[in-house]
């Protein structure tokens, strides 16, 4: 496989598609984090709801390219249900797989796992990045 | 296929790179990188204050590249600021001038195809003396005519901010014409000359504009600095942004004067090997001559364009670039999901918003892939461009895109 076919993997393309927990949600209990990268255009917007402990729901937003979109996507998927502690262990994680950083082999990152793709091509880290930065602040 | 005569002179491009960023910056000449090396091998030393071999020399060279710049845009010497680019020339202009004469209910006139350089300075400008901005409206194709600056300006304008060449569609403006009715209405110009300099001959006599900006790295020089032209009576009542060694006159305890134009506004050490570098890119553009330069690159930008029109999947934002940069964007594909194909065939672009997110405002897109075509670049490059182009629509429809 190329390094191209490594980074627009089926699973990308799939939630670049149809992005999961798409659409904003005006509540007040959500805390929401909109992060713009003025360079490339992308425009990402994440809201999160946490009760006891737990991250309940999380919505998104996202404008840009397929890897801001789908990586966006994807984590809303893997952190609803999560405890708060787990979920930060999770994005921590993935963006240190993304960075080309050592990370932690036994965290379970299920579908977010091919965005590994992403560490040979270095101006895409920040697209795969900027949601779960976005969500990792929502959670401070 | 037509030889070209000029690319051999640039080391960085080797047999992997298609450099289609001129826009972004420009590739160096080797006698641009030796002049560079000559000072910091040879002289590396302080300008205006040594009184030994390499500090005059040094001072020479710096005031040589001065010279030539002036003459190079037909320009006065105490007319030629160095500056550390396009942005910090036309961030003087605004905080220097424009903070000091714009008052409430004054307009400034400038366009969407502005850079942000040009336009965020004096959004500041605005905000802080109460005066509006107001845009030209563009022609379809995103262009500014003189008929629709003379639609747009009135008694109150100011201060016109524009740009001389789009960095997004390579258009020329009518600056000669905006700046002769600009000053029937006691206006000043502002130029952002930064993608015009390394294409087309730029006088300042002939242009008249009041403020002229450009950068070093774009017309084939080194990055660090840059140029504001300003007509001396202005640059004259201006105060310098910046106080500190060389600047002044006279230091007291409680006061002190400052020189004349441009030395005042020359505090510190400047980049001084940039300096002599962009001598020598100067040189270079003389030598090879702008209408050579010109005929070239418009040459093999009419082959690019028959090329093409055979690609149907495609939106090209700008079919008769006066300066040929060509902007656009695959079908469906957001432009850094594009710009990675060509990136891992070596071929340099640009994606995103080439910092003028306005214009893409205008177009009602997100963001855009931009190309250059300047002297380097070959018919081969237009080849492989256009082979991997065919590829990258193909690549991404299976994808689904």
């Amino acid at each position: 496989m190329s390094n191209l076919d490594h980074l627009y993997r089926e699973i990308i393309m799939e939630h670049y598609k149809n992005p999961r927990n798409q659409g904003l949600v005006e509540n007040q209990d959500y805390k929401s984090n909109r992060i713009k990268n003025p360079s490339c255009g992308d425009d990402i917007t994440i809201q999160v709801l946490v009760e006891d402990g737990i991250v309940k729901d999380v919505k998104q937003e996202a404008t840009g390219c397929s890897i801001s979109v789908a990586s966006a996507s994807v984590l809303t998927e893997l952190v609803i249900g999560k405890p708060v502690e787990e979920a930060k262990k999770i994005v921590d994680t993935y963006l240190n797989m993304v960075t080309n950083k050592e990370f932690d082999e036994s965290v379970d990152l299920e579908e977010a796992a091919v965005f590994s793709g992403v560490k040979k091509f270095p101006a895409r880290i920040k697209c795969a990045s900027i949601a779960w930065v976005a969500f990792k602040d929502s959670l401070e | 296929m037509k030889q070209n005569p000029w690319k051999k002179d640039f080391p960085q491009i080797n047999n992997q790179l298609h450099y289609f960023d001129s826009a972004a910056t420009s590739l160096k000449p080797i006698s641009v990188i030796e002049e560079v090396d000559f000072y910091n091998e040879k002289l590396s030393s302080n300008i205006n204050r040594g009184m030994y071999y390499e500090s005059q020399k040094a001072t020479e060279l710096y005031e040589e590249a001065r010279q030539s710049v002036a003459k190079f845009i037909n320009a006065d010497l105490n007319e030629v600021v160095f500056t550390r680019g396009t942005t910090s020339s036309l961030n003087m202009v605004a905080r220097s001038y424009g903070l000091n004469h714009l008052k409430t209910g004054d307009e400034i006139l400038t366009s969407e195809l502005e850079h942000h350089s040009s336009i965020l300075p004096w959004q500041y400008v605005a905000h802080k003396t109460g005066a509006k901005i107001k845009y030209i409206p563009l022609t379809d194709s995103g262009r500014i005519t003189l008929e629709a600056f003379e639609a747009s300006i009135n008694d109150k304008t100011k201060a016109v901010v524009i740009n001389h060449v789009s960095n997004v569609m390579g258009h020329i403006a009518p600056i000669k014409e905006i700046v002769a009715l600009a000053h029937e209405y006691g206006a000043i110009v502002v130029v952002d000359g930064a993608q015009a300099v390394q294409h087309i001959h730029v006088d300042m006599k002939a242009l008249d504009a009041d403020f002229y900006a450009f950068s070093g790295h774009k017309m084939l020089g080194p990055t660090g600095i840059g140029i504001l032209y300003g007509k001396s009576y202005l640059l004259d009542e201006m105060e310098p942004l910046e106080y500190g060694g060389d600047m002044a006159l006279d230091v007291m305890k409680q006061q002190f004067t400052w020189k004349e134009s441009p030395t005042k506004f020359e505090a510190g050490t400047m980049p001084i090997a940039s300096a002599i570098g962009l001598k020598a890119a100067v040189e270079y553009l003389q030598k090879a001559g702008l209408d050579n330069i010109h005929k070239y690159t418009k040459e093999l930008y009419n082959y690019l364009m028959d090329k093409l029109k055979d690609i149907k999947d495609i939106d090209l934002y700008n079919k008769n670039s006066d300066t040929f940069i060509f902007t656009f964007n695959l079908k469906n594909v957001p432009s850094h999901d594009a710009i990675t194909f060509f990136s891992e065939k070596h071929i340099a672009l640009r994606a995103g918003q080439h910092c003028a997110k306005l214009i893409h405002d205008f177009l009602g897109i997100n963001s855009s892939l931009r190309g250059t075509i300047y002297l380097y670049n070959t018919y081969e490059d237009v080849d492989l461009f256009i082979d991997t182009l065919k590829e990258a629509i193909d690549y991404f429809k299976k994808l689904g895109f």
